[in-house]
């Protein structure tokens, strides 16, 4: 048992850290946000020649061949400098399918593209009535000759407005919620018949509403096994959510950090807030938050490839919980402790409040987890 | 960064479990599941037990009987003793007195004490609290007034648990009025069968008398029973409070009782169905499970960083693992109640704790619930408050 860092993951931490540290100063960032696509290219690119674009890939696919925690290193530090680019969406989410589901051709094919930067991929799964279920797919696709044509609506596809493919769960056969029958599609973006229409997030990112009208797509636009693809999909789903659990660690140490140092600046009747215990108190209740939010952001990363299934799920619900409870603490504790201040768009805590609340929603928030766990038998064994 | 354990790890696991499964008398194992309480005679037996194969004061220096392990297979010894459930070697003097004396006791204390501490020959108890001193614990005021020879000490203890049993108990004294109350306090090791000394039992809200008021009334001590210093109590008390810092997490009792609770909840009823296919009953033992989970992985970062840290001072994720425990303990207990229902009401006790009344028609395991329930208040409270713990982090972890 070892929670250390490798030589290695020590100096990826620190790479990644200067370069955020040097180049996503709050001011900078609200720039980046102003930019046409609410992000920077220019960081895209320095992400990609730091080799984070490639991180979880093999290296025969110009990936830097790292696993889980290499991921949960870079989401830490995405999170503390509320990063705007679309990595999640691409490499985590995008990338995750390529390279779990993907066929040799499709890997040595899309891989390198998004190691250079040059390719930008979504995941469009949400549809207007599916909430939290990854099986509730009503988008169709029928076989057409050797491929398919896709039918259906999209919802709330993260970075899907600057996507250049998008990876689109379609149902083959069965009824909406049925758990056979579901197929992943490689899209591309300009094909016919696809149209979306992108829009900013609550939490400083990007979105779309995408429709997919009489979309043809050949045989090779399939990952992995076209009506069985719901197991893939609970896989990088499940590697996603270790992702953002880690990416929430960063986010809640930056809003405590924030708001112990208001607690020793801010005076008020002639003396540091600090120093009233109910404050104290508060500020120990978000560090308790946050460090059982840590040891299962550290769980998260550690099951997120395990073969076994349904420990797989077990350990990824029971950290999703942890960190929707911890981040809903954290979040409004920061803001009330701030006052006045944290209320306002000008100042830094509310934007990480802001997007650490999204990531207790994204892939089911915390309830939806808890009935999963509870509905999986729990982690302690009854026997 | 690995969190698993080493296979060496993992074998260890299997010995101890096998050892401990074959060695614990069943009835005792009996009233461990059931939260019943052991009598005395339990507590010896199992300790002895542990003692002969060498297992009583693991956390010990080796010289004195210690077994060496690493910080992780004392963390598996522990959670497997919890997850059995056994019970610990009683801590007074195996994870309190014993590590005080092995560092700064003399060389005669350590061999007189030492020995029968590990075989339990000498049953101690602790005398910290008084009812002025609770969470201002250097307040206290028994004094201990050098008379040639010996101390002669007055004043009173409380909460003093299992004194009723004990034959030696360790007490810190004022031995000096000082400006600054940590610095005139002594650490002394008083017979209990001195003259002067009277033990009462208090009576807890659960019905049962595990602690005490002690009354010193001119006890005479012999001055050898002064460990270490004169006045210099306070440092030892600190090292021994600093001692456990990681058995407080008590994950394998959790576990063990969340397996329980589970086991029960599929028995008892609701409505047509068994409670633990309750949708609503189910997400609250699962929110616990996540604590759970939560603190046991807080647990391991505090005990792998044991191995690697340099400094005496503890892991400020430590201070973690009191609040959550005992938080974690208290809501299982609180789950066992809803799931006993009607049938946490029979008492059992009559007033004086000892007489048993007609059971009622209900479970067999259930009378011991309510009482389990009541009595766990006290782990938010004992070994610093949580309130206190929060003032300790707020200090050493924030800076506030």
């Amino acid at each position: 048992m070892d929670f250390e860092l490798s030589e290695e993951q020590r100096l990826l931490k620190e790479s990644v850290e200067r370069l955020l540290t040097d180049r996503y100063e709050f001011e900078t960032r609200k720039r980046y946000m102003a930019e046409p696509e609410g992000w920077s290219r220019d960081i895209w690119r320095q992400y990609a020649e730091l080799g984070l674009l490639g991180l979880p890939f093999d290296e025969k696919y110009d990936g830097f061949g790292g696993g889980p925690v290499e991921t949960m290193i870079v989401m830490e530090a995405f999170g503390k400098a509320l990063a705007l680019e679309p990595f999640f969406a691409t490499v985590v989410l995008g990338g995750g399918f390529i390279r779990l589901g993907g066929s040799e051709a499709q890997k040595k094919e899309l891989l390198p593209k998004i190691a250079d930067g040059s390719l930008r991929l979504a995941f469009a799964q949400v549809e207007r009535q599916s909430r939290f279920d990854l099986f509730d797919v009503g988008t169709a696709a029928k076989r057409d000759g050797n491929g398919f044509v896709i039918d259906g609506a999209k919802s709330v596809v993260l970075h899907g407005d600057v996507a250049d493919k998008i990876i689109v769960s379609a149902r083959v056969s069965g009824e909406r919620r049925d758990h056979k029958g579901i197929g992943l599609f490689l899209v591309d973006a300009k094909a016919n018949g696809v149209s979306r229409r992108g829009y900013p997030t609550v939490d400083g990112l990007h979105a779309a509403e995408i429709s997919f009208s009489n979309v043809r797509v050949g045989a090779d636009a399939v990952i992995g096994e076209a009506g069985d693809g719901l197991p893939l999909i609970e896989r990088v789903v499940d590697a996603s959510i270790a992702a953002l659990a880690a990416e929430a660690i960063g986010n809640m140490m930056s809003m405590h950090e924030l708001t112990v140092e208001y607690l020793k600046t801010r005076k008020q009747f002639g003396v540091p807030i600090g120093s009233f215990q109910v404050l104290q108190h508060r500020a120990v209740d978000m560090f308790v938050a946050l460090e059982q939010a840590r040891s299962m952001a550290y769980f998260a990363t550690m099951m997120a490839e395990e073969p076994n299934a349904k420990e797989r799920k077990k350990a990824i619900a029971a950290a999703k919980v942890q960190i929707g409870r911890s981040v809903k603490l954290v979040g409004q504790q920061a803001i009330q402790l701030h006052g006045g201040i944290g209320m306002t768009m000008e100042y830094k805590v509310g934007h990480y409040f802001k997007r650490a609340t999204m990531i207790d929603t994204l892939f089911g928030d915390a309830d939806h987890h808890l009935a999963e766990l509870a509905r999986l038998g729990g982690l302690v064994s009854a026997t | 960064m690995d969190l698993r354990f080493t296979p060496e790890e993992n074998a260890f696991r299997e010995e101890v479990r096998t050892f401990l499964k074959g060695a614990l008398p069943e009835p005792i194992r009996k009233k461990m599941v059931e939260s019943r309480s052991l009598s005395k005679d339990d507590i010896v037996t199992w300790q002895r037990i542990l003692n002969k194969k060498g297992w009583a004061v693991t956390n010990w220096a080796k010289e004195w009987g210690g077994t060496g392990w690493t910080p992780v297979q004392q963390h598996i010894y522990q959670e497997e003793r919890e997850m059995l459930p056994a019970p610990d070697p009683l801590p007074f003097g195996v994870n309190m007195l014993g590590p005080v004396l092995i560092a700064f006791g003399t060389d005669a204390q350590k061999k007189r004490f030492l020995p029968r501490i590990a075989n339990i020959d000498d049953w101690w108890a602790q005398g910290f609290s008084e009812p002025g001193s609770g969470s201002d614990l250097a307040s206290l005021k028994t004094t201990a007034k050098r008379d040639g020879d010996f101390y002669i000490v007055n004043g009173q203890k409380t909460w003093t648990t299992l004194a009723q049993y004990a034959d030696w108990i360790f007490c810190l004294v004022r031995t000096e009025a000082t400006a600054k109350k940590q610095e005139g306090i002594s650490f002394l090791l008083i017979d209990m069968k001195s003259k002067g000394i009277t033990v009462r039992p208090i009576q807890t809200i659960d019905g049962a008398s595990e602690v005490n008021e002690v009354f010193f009334d001119d006890v005479k001590v012999p001055v050898e029973n002064l460990v270490g210093q004169e006045n210099k109590g306070w440092d030892y008390a600190k090292f021994l409070l600093g001692n456990e810092r990681t058995g407080i997490a008590r994950v394998g009792i959790s576990k063990e009782r969340i397996r329980r609770l589970k086991s029960l909840a599929a028995i008892e009823r609701s409505g047509d169905k068994p409670m633990i296919e309750d949708p609503a009953f189910r997400a609250k033992i699962a929110t616990v499970e996540v604590e759970l989970k939560a603190l046991e992985m807080t647990l391991l970062r505090v005990i792998a960083d044991e191995r690697t840290r340099k400094s005496n001072r503890p892991n400020p994720a430590s201070s973690i693992l009191k609040i959550k425990g005992s938080e974690i303990q208290q809501a299982i207990t609180e789950l066992a109640l809803e799931v006993v229902g009607p049938f946490a009401l029979p008492y059992e006790r009559n007033e004086d704790g000892r007489l048993k009344n007609e059971p009622s028609d209900g479970p067999e395991w259930a009378a011991p619930i309510a009482p389990t329930y009541f009595n766990s208040r006290k782990i938010s409270i004992y070994g610093g408050s949580n309130e206190i713990q929060k003032n300790i982090i707020a200090k050493a972890v924030l800076g506030l």
